[in-house]
């Protein structure tokens, strides 16, 4: 086919400028940064007409590459997390990072959960720190465009560590914090190793000032190894002009599980990119989604869920709320390789709809090259039951409180997969400040 | 205390009610009786304000207030209530949100504070022993998976704890058991005030031992065809509804 974009746009041309003056000043080998830039810049940024972006046209949305942010300075940092609501409530040891540089004298670097070791990522990769070997634990992302942005300019993060059998109970909350008033650009990796048998919860909020499209580009890599537990609760409440990507690719051992859900409901376009690797026999997935869009938004979830051991077992529920003209997109995938036997993978899209503008993509695919396997997925799609809104209102319940129960039921699934229960309240108190939002 | 005049409803130009009258006075309780699609539920559901059906004509007033043009909501709020022939199950809303959230709806709408938690509690526990429903059912998610019977509890529960000043009963009987039915008419029959009427809709004499009826309306085919004394249902026990339906072949 004759498809013929040989004319870049000024955010590709912008971001290989960027790219020219920034690989040599950032942090450690530039060599792998310079061998994504390549496989990025030689694709572009995508557009409808790629498959796995038909939906979610990241060409239109990102009009200009906008310069990386610079460190900030003490006081606008402290300034700017007195604003940062995410997860504020729950108990938890954090590590803050405004505009994607990791704030150590708002972090609590020295009052780590025993068993817990973390390293900035910058001190990684200057000092050639063996983790940084681990990164990108699931070879597919490599392939991805957002995240190879992510490799080429990761500027900041962090490197965890939790030892083996260390069954972490206080979690470790990323607060990631956007301050500023011209367009900027962050991009943090962090990675999570979770050594045999080990339990950690890990929470991330993603926020930011409204008034600016700033464009934060997150991923988090996580290593599950056998035996182990990640608990991941991730918000994003970005201000309404971000435009927000992130990527989380996890690689699971031996009867290890993963529980993560993401919260969505800032940025103006945002997408977030869900790769899970299946490695050892045994392991388990549970993958919630729950997003509240309203006039002008699109949010993306992306899903791939590789099987390639025996019995893998992966749920995935995405609960998608949408009012005004706002689009949500959901693609799932999940590859059963032929080695994985019993592998049981259910996947589920269902989005409630507020408005008639508003609309909802979904895009499933099964690829199953095993015979004994349980998988399947599904989709729905509708508007709020007159009769429940009749009900509870005929209970006296104003329509945008009856509304707004029912919203908040639909959600109710998806945060229920929510274990830690300071994070379960906080993203419930997330759906009620969106709702309170619509009023 | 209410007071329906020539009510004409359609639905899908489909006419149901053909000029209903009937007045229910304070502290009265209106049976009423009459064969299957002769527009019982109709009614109640246009009393509560449900938004598929068509006045035509006619008006409802609450205290000589005309109530179709209020929501739903709003006419909960001036003292309306509906036990439902068929409660509704909303999965991921637990029982005990949803009242806490219809009772302070509407103490707000009145303009009335908001219940502290413990006080809403104790409200609500009470009414759940009264009617012998087990607490844990209030945790559950409103409806779900309760039993015919359980529904028609939790109906008359909401009923107890909401205080409302007329109350329509679309056959909170059926699906009842023996020993369910005299638990729900005494709770029932506990709320019977000066001040306070019901609307029962029913199909049997026996719910009308239990909460016994100050007057019986026979409605056929959209109307009130007979009224009378608490004897009447005792006839149409008897008798059936061929004459009713005689009548408006003729
Ligand atoms: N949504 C609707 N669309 C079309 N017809 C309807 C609708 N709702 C009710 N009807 C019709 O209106 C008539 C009256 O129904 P209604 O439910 O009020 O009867 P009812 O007296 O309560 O009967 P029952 O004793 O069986 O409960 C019936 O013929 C019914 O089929
Ligand atoms: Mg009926």
């Amino acid at each position: 086919m004759a498809d013929i974009t040989t004319l870049r746009t000024a955010a590709e041309t912008g971001l290989s400028k960027l790219f020219e003056v920034r690989r040599l000043k950032l942090p450690g080998s530039a060599i792998a940064r310079e061998e994504a830039f390549r496989f990025f810049e030689a694709a572009g940024l995508p557009h409808r007409r790629v498959e796995a972006f038909k939906y979610t046209d990241l060409r239109a949305a990102l009009r200009e590459a906008a310069p990386p942010a610079e460190a900030p300075s003490a006081e606008a940092a402290r300034e700017a997390v007195k604003t940062a609501k995410g997860f504020a409530e729950a108990e938890a040891a954090r590590l803050t990072f405004v505009n994607g540089h990791l704030v150590p004298a708002l972090s609590d670097l020295g009052a780590l959960p025993a068993g817990v070791a973390v390293t900035p990522l910058t001190e990684a990769l200057t000092d050639g720190d063996p983790l940084t070997q681990r990164f990108a634990p699931v070879a597919q992302a490599n392939e991805n465009p957002i995240y190879q942005l992510n490799t080429a300019f990761m500027a900041d993060g962090a490197l965890i560590r939790v030892a083996a059998g260390a069954k972490v109970e206080r979690p470790l909350h990323l607060r990631f914090v956007a301050t500023g008033t011209e367009a900027f650009s962050t991009a943090t990796r962090t990675l999570v190793v979770l050594e045999e048998g080990a339990e950690f919860t890990l929470f991330e909020s993603h926020e930011g000032p409204g008034g600016v499209a700033y464009q934060p580009n997150d991923a988090l890599d996580a290593i599950v190894a056998d035996g182990a537990v990640l608990r991941h609760t991730r918000l994003n409440a970005e201000g309404a002009q971000a435009v927000a990507l992130s990527t989380i690719s996890v690689r699971l051992g031996a009867k290890s599980h993963i529980e993560t859900v993401n919260v969505a409901a800032g940025a103006v376009f945002s997408r977030h990119q869900i790769y899970l690797l299946f490695a050892g026999d045994d392991a388990t997935a549970a993958v919630n989604g729950a997003t509240m869009l309203g006039d002008g938004q699109l949010a993306d979830s992306t899903l791939l869920a590789d099987h390639a051991a025996v019995g893998g077992v992966s749920r995935e529920q995405f609960k998608t709320v949408i009012d005004g003209d706002a689009t949500g997109v959901f693609q799932g995938k999940i590859i059963v390789q032929q080695v994985a036997q019993k592998t049981d993978g259910k996947m589920k899209s269902d989005c409630l709809l507020l408005s008639d503008e508003g609309q909802m993509m979904n895009k499933p695919e099964l690829e199953i090259f095993a015979d004994d396997v349980a998988c399947g997925h599904g989709a729905t799609c509708g508007a709020i039951d007159d009769d429940l809104l009749f009900y509870l209102m005929a209970r006296g319940l104003p329509r945008p409180e009856a509304e707004g129960l029912l919203v908040q039921a639909f959600l109710g699934e998806a945060l229920e997969a929510i274990t830690h229960e300071d994070a379960r309240e906080a993203m419930i108190g997330v759906v009620e400040t969106w709702l309170a939002g619509r009023r | 205390m209410l007071e329906i005049k020539n009510l004409v409803v359609q639905i899908e130009d489909k006419r149901i009610l053909n000029g209903l009258d009937l007045t229910v006075n304070d502290g009265e309780v209106a049976a009423i009786m009459g064969p299957n699609g002769s527009g019982k539920s109709t009614l109640s559901y246009v009393i509560a304000g449900k938004a598929d059906y068509e006045v035509l004509d006619g008006e409802v007033l609450l205290d000589g207030e005309n109530i179709l043009e209020m929501a739903p909501d709003e006419r909960a709020a001036a003292g309306l209530f509906l036990a439902f022939q068929y409660p509704l199950e909303i999965p991921g809303v637990a029982t005990m949100t949803f009242l806490k959230a219809a009772l302070n709806a509407q103490r707000k709408a009145r303009g009335e504070e908001e219940l502290s938690t413990p006080d809403f509690m104790r409200r609500v526990y009470g009414a759940a022993e009264q009617l012998e429903i087990d607490r844990d059912m209030l945790k559950r998610a409103l409806n779900v998976g309760f039993s015919g019977g359980e529904k028609k509890r939790m109906e008359i529960l909401q009923m107890a704890l909401l205080q409302p000043r007329f109350c329509v009963l679309d056959e909170t009987d059926s699906g009842l058991d023996i020993d369910a039915l005299r638990i729900v008419s005494e709770g029932v029959n506990a709320l019977r005030a000066e001040n306070r009427s019901f609307l029962v809709i029913t199909h049997y004499q026996r719910l009308l031992n239990h909460i016994v009826p100050d007057t019986v309306h026979v409605m056929s085919q959209g109307r009130v065809v007979k009224s009378g004394g608490k004897e009447l249902a005792l006839e149409l026990e008897a008798s059936g509804y061929a004459e009713y339906r005689a009548t408006e072949a003729a």
